[in-house]
């Protein structure tokens, strides 16, 4: 535990992680890497490079990220352990998540680290009175469902529990190395479902989000029906397990 | 009869390749073991078919075959149950190695060239 005794010096740097999980995504993440250094110079940049095909680690390694590259495509859940394993190993005191499509602006980074102050987990919500972002159909009730159970289980509000803008504490950054959900779309509320049953506190900070700059947006009803199903089971399923049992889900 | 002889071959094929595959350490012992008695019991029960009208007789079972599918399916679907168990339990660890090596390789690429390093 490498960040121990850390309260009895006062906290003049904070040690940042920025982790990147990309796949294949070579056309934005040069962009991406470089907007985010350029907001947080102070903070480390590392991409996670899910079995790309592509030229997606030259590319960030070139914008300056360090580049961890798995051996084959994991999925972003399986890639975020690693960055989670990769920060709890080197000391990090705080873990941001940005996509690498170049959703997400880094203008909202401070918000998310700042807001670690009293959270283990703030999350970045795209519901928001001056937000733009609207989704509408099968795909806003399969959210909204998910944020009403998530919200009753942390007994506190969790308006966007799919958003994949966030940032993590020293305390959810060791329980997530060790335990964080892998399978297919489950990932983001999964990872909720642990935190809050684990009694870590979530807050969540209004963020901006833009329309992909490149690949493919996913959403139809059969997606969102897909969605729902994977995130309802990951929740009933964490509900279920035995909580504060750090579970080595290798063992 | 000659369905009992089929059924007894067959068992018998079964029992042995099961028993040759295991002494030749291509087959574990916990996945064997279920097999031997599934292809055991189905011999035992092709010799001797008195014995299954006997037991179904016992239970209250009036077709004795169909004891003997219930039987079959109520296996199958254990060791297939079994065998989705064990496959989570790889791809899991698979994919825990996976970043180990990605972490691994990430760090003895800084250490060939630790000027790089930030």
């Amino acid at each position: 535990m490498p960040s121990n005794g850390l309260p009895l010096v006062p906290v003049v740097t904070q040690k940042v992680l920025i982790a990147i999980p990309a796949w294949n995504e070579q056309g934005s993440i040069a962009s991406v890497v470089n907007s985010v250094r350029a907001k947080r110079p102070d903070a480390d940049v590392l991409v996670v490079n899910d079995g790309s095909s592509d030229s997606t680690a030259i590319e960030s390694e070139r914008a300056g990220a360090r580049v961890v590259s798995l051996p084959f495509n994991v999925g972003v859940g399986g890639a975020m352990r690693t960055a989670f394993l990769y920060a709890q190993r080197e000391g990090y005191e705080a873990l941001v998540q940005v996509d690498a499509d170049g959703q997400h602006d880094p203008a909202d980074l401070n918000k998310l680290i700042d807001g670690l102050s009293n959270a283990d987990v703030v999350v970045g919500t795209r519901f928001h009175p001056n937000s733009q972002y609207f989704v509408g159909g099968p795909r806003r009730w399969a959210m909204v469902l998910l944020s009403k159970s998530l919200s009753w289980m942390n007994k506190g509000m969790i308006s966007d529990p799919t958003s994949g803008f966030r940032s993590a504490g020293p305390k959810a950054i060791e329980l997530f190395s060790v335990q964080y959900p892998a399978d297919y779309l489950g990932d983001t509320v999964g990872s909720l479902a642990i935190a809050i049953r684990n009694g870590l506190t979530i807050n969540e900070a209004p963020v901006t989000m833009y329309f992909r700059q490149f690949g493919r947006p996913s959403k139809n009803a059969l997606w969102s029906a897909l969605y729902l199903g994977r995130a309802s089971l990951a929740i009933i399923a964490t509900g279920l397990r035995g909580s504060k049992t750090p579970r080595e889900d290798s063992a | 009869m000659t369905a009992n002889i089929l059924a007894a071959g067959a068992a018998f094929v079964t029992f042995f390749f099961v028993f040759y595959l295991l002494r030749k350490g291509a087959l574990r012992e916990k996945y064997a073991v279920l097999w031997l008695f599934f292809s055991g019991a189905a011999l035992f029960f092709a010799v001797f078919p008195q014995a299954l009208v006997w037991f179904s007789h016992l239970i209250g079972v009036a077709e004795p075959v169909n004891l003997l599918f219930f039987f079959t399916v109520v296996l199958l679907v254990l060791v297939a149950v079994q065998l989705s168990y064990e496959l989570s339990r790889h791809e899991m660890r698979i994919r825990r190695l996976a970043e180990e090596v990605a972490l691994l390789r990430d760090e003895i690429a800084h250490m060939k060239r630790p000027t790089d390093g930030d």
